[in-house]
């Protein structure tokens, strides 16, 4: 008992005051990108060559938030002069188009469905669906019930059964074998409900896509209401996406 | 077992070097190597020039390599050697190559072969997984069966599980895999080559580096390319990091699923503090987007070498403590001890790799027994509780978090610094063969690349550790009770996607 009360006394308080509090992250860590239009275009074109996730368009010189794994190839080759990754986590957007950017995303706030807040604001439960995936992204999902990130204080829970959700969160590029497990968790969630694809996968297959054996992009099956970009999303992604789109 | 070529760890082979064998002298050169302790690293099928062929790449405290033609219909060695039981299975799947005799031929992934053959199993993909799948059944009056899954009660990856039980006794468990199956051998073998890092670091997420220090191993080799100290430095640390998070997770887990929470609560964050230096080494949690062919992508400096000594020196006693609470709790070792235990014999018969194959007294790891990177001349650790229980595989892995650190220690004092990373163009040598093995956090990870005469990829065989250790935790639930299924796994805590690639 001793120990147990010792140890309760090291580990102390250490829960986040986000988002009362701002969090900066170490200066490595890739966020919202930042371009700039203004780069060469051979330069771009290079990057674009370059870009395992082919996520860049030489046209518009946008990156695809929802292809891109944030691997930051585009930024070491173009020195930052093309592209240069921002500590910005803030990256969930409500439709897909506004994932193709020149780094800068709409304010997530805005554009939620008035209704989701007032349906869902003061509480919201979600079946996590992992289809086909790394695993990644449902690590840093699971990460958010941590006591550091207590996501239950905002009353917003991951729930065993989707008969008790008001909405999926999928991660994964829905492989075959999943499809059908899928729609099946998804029609079993009564409605009104919400669909969040998170991670590069789910948006749009993200590193296995073109793989036969993927369906590789949720909203072909499903209408995704909120895209949660990363390979996998920072928890803090998910964290603000979850409180600005619901809250 | 004098016909088999005795190779290194990532050295590049002309494949014409490899010994190729009659099949039945190859057959009885595998069965007798593994007779006398030898394990299997690799055993596959592949197509060169419209032929199919079988490699195997084989174990003891060396690597031995052999092949053969790929007979459609072969003398099963499952019938011989249980080691085999998994491999016969992915050979049929993949390639449409059956085992004559193989006792428990079933689906593995459940995907359509990649040679148009019929299908082993027969088999109508049009059909949803797991198609012709005969559970094993156990008969009786008191008999009867549980099946959970493939969506699970919480934020956990797919897959079917089917007791058989007599009341809360399990009698056996059949583990049912396939749904994460993303084709990930065919993309490696067809995509363009700037593709081939992201997916070998999504192969299983929590064991990044462990693949991509597998993948980069082998395309060095096979490129001829150096890596100089600093970034094998930066490597070997990023790999001792990955193992420390994933194992205090799981200690923490395991804490809970014995409903002891407060290890759960303090291990759950620390784990994050460990993820986060992973960010301060190359800006992911993941070590994504940080070992590449020929290097690494971020250079360690004096700064991030002082964030991460300082941050693990503020860590270090709290682990201590916590671990101490944990094991030292009676309710806690109530559980823990005599549960989901795995005998030697059985260790071995299954070749179980990783902590889990140390716990039941089976000391292969690859970092000491085929070193890569820095781990030549890093001391290896030893474990004594070797029960093949739960409470000895989470001791062995206790014991690790605290070598890791130590090695972590050793490292960081070394000044040596990558140089910075540019990406260049990368050709494969041509008609090549090369297998990479690295102890990944759960065990052995290992790939295998064949390039065609144009130096092209030929075929890319991955291997999780998963692979081998799923069958471990199924022998881990015999006679046990069937709650002691969440302790149990979490012991093991292995890999769907890794498995299902
Ligand atoms: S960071 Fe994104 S856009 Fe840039 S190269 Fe990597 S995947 Fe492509
Ligand atoms: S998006 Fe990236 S991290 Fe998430 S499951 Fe897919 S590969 Fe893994």
């Amino acid at each position: 008992m001793l120990k147990v009360i010792k140890n309760r006394l090291e580990q102390g308080h250490r829960t986040t005051k986000y988002p009362k509090a701002q969090i900066e992250l170490y200066k490595r860590f890739r966020g919202l990108p930042k371009i700039d239009t203004k780069c060469a275009d051979g330069l771009v074109q290079r990057c674009a060559a370059a870009c395992p996730q082919d996520a860049i368009d030489t046209k518009t010189k946008q990156i695809d938030l929802g292809r891109c794994v944030f691997c930051g190839l585009c930024e070491t080759l173009s020195e930052g002069q093309f592209v240069k990754f921002s500590q910005n986590f803030e990256l969930g957007t409500s439709s897909r188009d506004d994932l193709f950017t020149h780094g800068d995303l709409p304010a997530l706030a805005e554009h939620s469905q008035k209704h989701f807040k007032k349906l869902f604001g003061r509480s919201l439960q979600l079946r996590q669906i992992s289809a086909g995936g790394c695993n990644a992204c449902e690590a840093d999902i699971n990460v958010l019930n941590t006591p550091f990130f207590d996501l239950q204080r905002f009353g917003i829970q991951f729930v065993a059964s989707p008969r008790h959700a008001d909405g999926i969160h999928v991660t994964g590029p829905i492989s075959e074998n999943m499809r059908q497990a899928t729609l099946t968790t998804w029609e079993a969630v009564p409605g009104p409900k919400v669909v969040i694809a998170s991670g590069a996968c789910a948006i749009s297959g993200g590193p296995f896509h073109g793989s036969p054996e993927i369906v590789g992009d949720l909203n072909s099956l499903i209408p995704v209401d909120l895209y949660i970009p990363g390979c996998p999303p920072h928890p803090l992604t998910t964290l603000h996406a979850l409180l600005n789109f619901f809250k | 077992m004098g016909k088999l070529l005795q190779i290194q760890n990532n050295e590049r082979l002309n494949r014409a070097d490899i010994p190729h064998l009659e099949f039945d002298v190859f057959r009885q050169e595998l069965v007798d190597f593994v007779e006398n302790g030898g394990q299997i690293v690799q055993f596959f099928a592949y197509e060169d020039q419209g032929a199919m062929k079988l490699l195997a790449v084989m174990r003891n405290d060396k690597l031995f390599v052999a092949g053969c033609d790929g007979p459609d219909h072969f003398d099963s060695l499952t019938a011989e050697s249980e080691k085999f039981h998994m491999f016969e299975r992915e050979i049929g799947e993949q390639y449409g190559l059956k085992a004559e005799g193989h006792p428990w031929l079933k689906m593995v992934r459940y995907h359509e072969n990649y040679t148009g053959k019929k299908d082993v199993f027969d088999n109508d993909y049009t059909q949803d997984i797991p198609g012709n799948y005969p559970y094993f059944q156990v008969e009786g009056e008191t008999v009867h069966e549980v099946a959970v899954g493939p969506v699970h009660a919480g934020i956990i990856e797919p897959g079917h599980f089917r007791f058989q039980c007599c009341g809360e006794r399990v009698f056996h468990l059949e583990i049912q895999l396939g749904y994460q199956h993303r084709g990930v051998e065919k993309l490696l073998q067809t995509v363009p080559f700037k593709r081939l890092p992201i997916i070998a670091e999504t192969i299983a997420g929590d064991t990044t580096i462990g693949h991509s220090l597998c993948q980069s191993q082998a395309i060095e080799s096979l490129a001829d390319l150096k890596v100089d100290e600093g970034a094998s430095i930066v490597r070997t640390i990023a790999l001792e990091l990955e193992r420390i998070a994933n194992h205090i997770g799981d200690l923490g887990a395991l804490s809970l699923d014995v409903a002891f929470n407060p290890p759960a609560a303090y291990f759950g964050r620390i784990r994050g503090e460990y993820l986060n230096l992973s960010q301060v080494l190359c800006g992911s949690r993941f070590g994504r987007g940080l070992v590449r062919p020929g290097g690494v992508t971020h250079v360690m400096q004096e700064e991030q070498r002082q964030l991460i000594r300082e941050k693990l020196a503020e860590l270090t006693p709290e682990v201590i403590h916590v671990s101490d609470l944990i094991f030292t709790a009676p309710s806690v070792l109530g559980r823990f001890d005599n549960a989901g235990t795995v005998s030697h014999e059985n260790g071995e018969k299954i070749g179980l790799v990783g902590y889990a194959g140390r716990a039941c007294g089976l000391p292969y790891d690859a970092r000491v027994t085929f070193p890569t990177e820095c781990y030549g001349d890093l001391p290896a650790n030893t474990n004594e509780k070797t029960d093949g229980d739960v409470c000895s595989r989470a001791t062995v892995r206790r014991e690790e978090i605290m070598h890791s650190t130590a090695l972590i220690n050793t490292l960081l004092d070394r000044s040596a610094e990558a140089a910075s990373y540019i990406p260049e163009e990368i050709k494969l040598a041509a008609d090549s063969f090369v297998v990479s093995l690295n102890e990944g956090w759960r065990g052995e990870v290992s790939h295998c690349i064949l390039t065609d005469d144009k130096g092209e990829i030929l075929r890319y065989k991955v291997k999780d550790p998963s692979f081998h250790n799923w069958t471990g935790l199924a022998l881990s639930l015999r006679d046990q009770g069937i709650s002691e299924f969440p302790l149990c796994n979490k012991s093991f805590n292995l890999s769907y996607c890794g498995f299902d690639i």
